[in-house]
């Protein structure tokens, strides 16, 4: 196993405003984790920080892989979705490493590429559609297609099942599990029922960082952990959660 | 057209100033279309209001030190456009805030060094309210040189544009040099801002950098294609406006905007009824 990123001791944060406070984590070649965590507890920050948005207040963080061989899917509420701009660019947009000068040389294979993940994902007939005329579902592929374009050693997902239908939902978490073969994936979700299913392991975090070698995680070790989350569970997706306890009240919806 | 209403025409481009006007009206058309259309798709037309009227201070004090008011624009115009990113990103100052102090600072600084300017300040309503009828040839040199500044970097770099406005922080991490390009961008702006204020005028230019974007948007949306259209749409709108500004003998600032705002209504209109 190739280890992909190191962080040690990290505290990183906004301004003044310190979010996550000595943190360690090692990501591997195969790892899926899980990112868990209430509102505000760090998440997106963790993410950012390895992607070189934000820099570290102290500690460590060092990439083995090329930033580039990162492949990114922020919160799709940071995207301008009446931006001018098709499907087919926003995928091409992930092999940044050709734009500069990229007008005049074509680039068969990069357009190619492109082709291949949207035909992948069955999108490729919306390919010259505007991006603000997608469903959310539609969008969450399309960013997909964008991250995958580098043919990443790790993906970082960004809550990739907000303003999707329960349908896709699944549909991306069996994706990503094959994906998984190739890659390592780190997925942050505040739906921690979900997610159990499918990833490997799961990072508790809230202003901490707490790394379970497993996909099951008790209620009492996250209370224990200080990381209270909303227990949300979907229709018919699986959701082997939080073990014990009686199951009923995991299936109210709280949503 | 008739025959009467085409040899008035072929008479008004016997005239110097006309042609001059005519081809004012191009450049204009082509760089605000350009620089328009990555202003209005990136959402920055405020910090775009708050760089052209500080250029106001840039002309007051060219009137003063007695140099080319435009030398002067042109210097506000890029200091603040700096100054508006420098207040937000390390001056913790919130972004419209910043934009507001850079705005209302330039226009005082402007009325302050017109007022301490002794005598009568010449042609200062130009700049204010635009005259697309006096432009001079040199001022159109300079307009063509950055029409073709303008075209050359978009065409290059089309992409790494097209990737930085859409998504700044992905951009980011597939390491594209953003904070260059934001920079590169600003001057741009800038310069297309003072070197177009003799059409329409610091109050008015916001006009020629969003209206025919917006017309183009109803029609299209893809930037490259925006673009373009943008660019048509702002060249109608102006050699329109020009006309009626000779013929009415109004301020050509005021009729080119007007007419934008017409084309806008009927694009708009015909689009709505299609659908």
């Amino acid at each position: 196993m190739k280890k992909l990123i190191e962080i040690k001791n990290l505290s990183a944060g906004y301004d003044d405003n310190v979010v996550l406070e000595n943190i360690n984590l090692d990501v591997f070649s195969g790892d899926f984790i899980g990112v868990i965590g209430p509102n505000g507890g760090g998440k997106t920050t963790l993410i950012k920080t390895i992607l070189g948005l934000i820099k570290p207040i102290s500690g460590e963080l060092t990439l083995h892989i090329s930033k580039t061989n990162i492949g990114y899917l922020p919160q799709v509420n940071q995207i301008d979705k009446r931006f001018p701009i098709s499907v087919f660019d926003v995928v091409r947009s992930g092999k940044s490493d050709s734009a500069l000068f990229s007008s005049f040389h074509k680039n068969k294979a990069e357009k190619e590429k492109a082709e291949s993940l949207l035909d992948e994902m069955g999108i490729l007939a919306i390919r010259n559609k505007a991006i603000g005329e997608l469903s959310g579902g539609q969008m969450q592929r399309v960013f997909l297609c964008r991250a995958l374009m580098n043919n990443p050693e790790l993906l970082v997902l960004d809550e990739p099942s907000t303003y999707v239908d329960n349908n896709f939902e699944g549909e991306l978490y069996l994706k990503l599990k094959e994906l998984n073969e190739q890659m390592a994936i780190l997925l942050i979700s505040h739906d921690v029922g979900t997610i159990s299913f499918f990833v490997k392991t799961i990072a508790c975090v809230n202003r901490n960082l707490h790394h379970h070698p497993s996909n099951i995680i008790t209620e009492e070790q996250l209370t224990s952990y200080n990381c209270p989350l909303q227990i949300i569970t979907h229709g018919n997706i699986p959701h082997t959660v939080l073990k014990l306890h009686d199951e009923h009240q995991h299936h109210e919806h709280t949503h | 057209m008739n025959t009467n209403t085409m040899n008035i025409l072929i008479e008004l481009f016997s005239y110097d100033f006309f042609v001059n006007a005519f081809l004012a009206s191009l450049l204009a058309a082509i760089s605000c279309g350009i620089v328009g259309t990555y202003i209005v798709s990136r959402r920055i037309v405020f910090i775009s209001g708050g760089i052209t009227h500080a250029s106001f201070g840039g002309i007051g004090m060219g009137y003063y030190l007695g140099i080319n008011p435009l030398f002067g624009a042109a210097i506000f115009a890029i200091l603040s456009g700096m100054g508006i990113q420098l207040f937000s990103s390390k001056g913790k100052v919130r972004e419209d805030s910043s934009i507001a102090i850079w705005w209302s600072l330039g226009m005082a600084i402007g009325i302050i060094f017109v007022y301490l300017t002794p005598g009568y300040a010449p042609n200062l309503m130009s700049y204010l309210f635009g005259s697309i009828l006096t432009v001079s040839s040199g001022e159109l040199w300079l307009m063509l040189a950055l029409a073709i500044i303008i075209i050359l970097f978009f065409t290059f770099f089309y992409r790494t544009i097209l990737y930085i406005s859409f998504d700044e922080d992905f951009a980011k991490t597939s390491d594209l040099p953003v904070n260059l390009f934001n920079y590169l961008l600003m001057i741009l702006i800038s310069l297309t801002i003072v070197l177009n204020i003799r059409v329409v005028g610091i109050i008015l230019i916001l006009s020629l950098l969003t209206i025919p974007q917006a017309t183009a948007n109803v029609l299209t949306r893809e930037f490259d294609r925006m673009m373009v259209y943008s660019v048509g749409f702002a060249f109608l709108a102006a050699f329109i406006g020009l006309l009626i500004s000779y013929f009415a003998d109004i301020p050509s600032g005021a009729t080119i905007i007007f007419t934008q705002v017409i084309i806008f209504g009927l694009v708009k209109l015909i689009k709505t009824l299609n659908v």
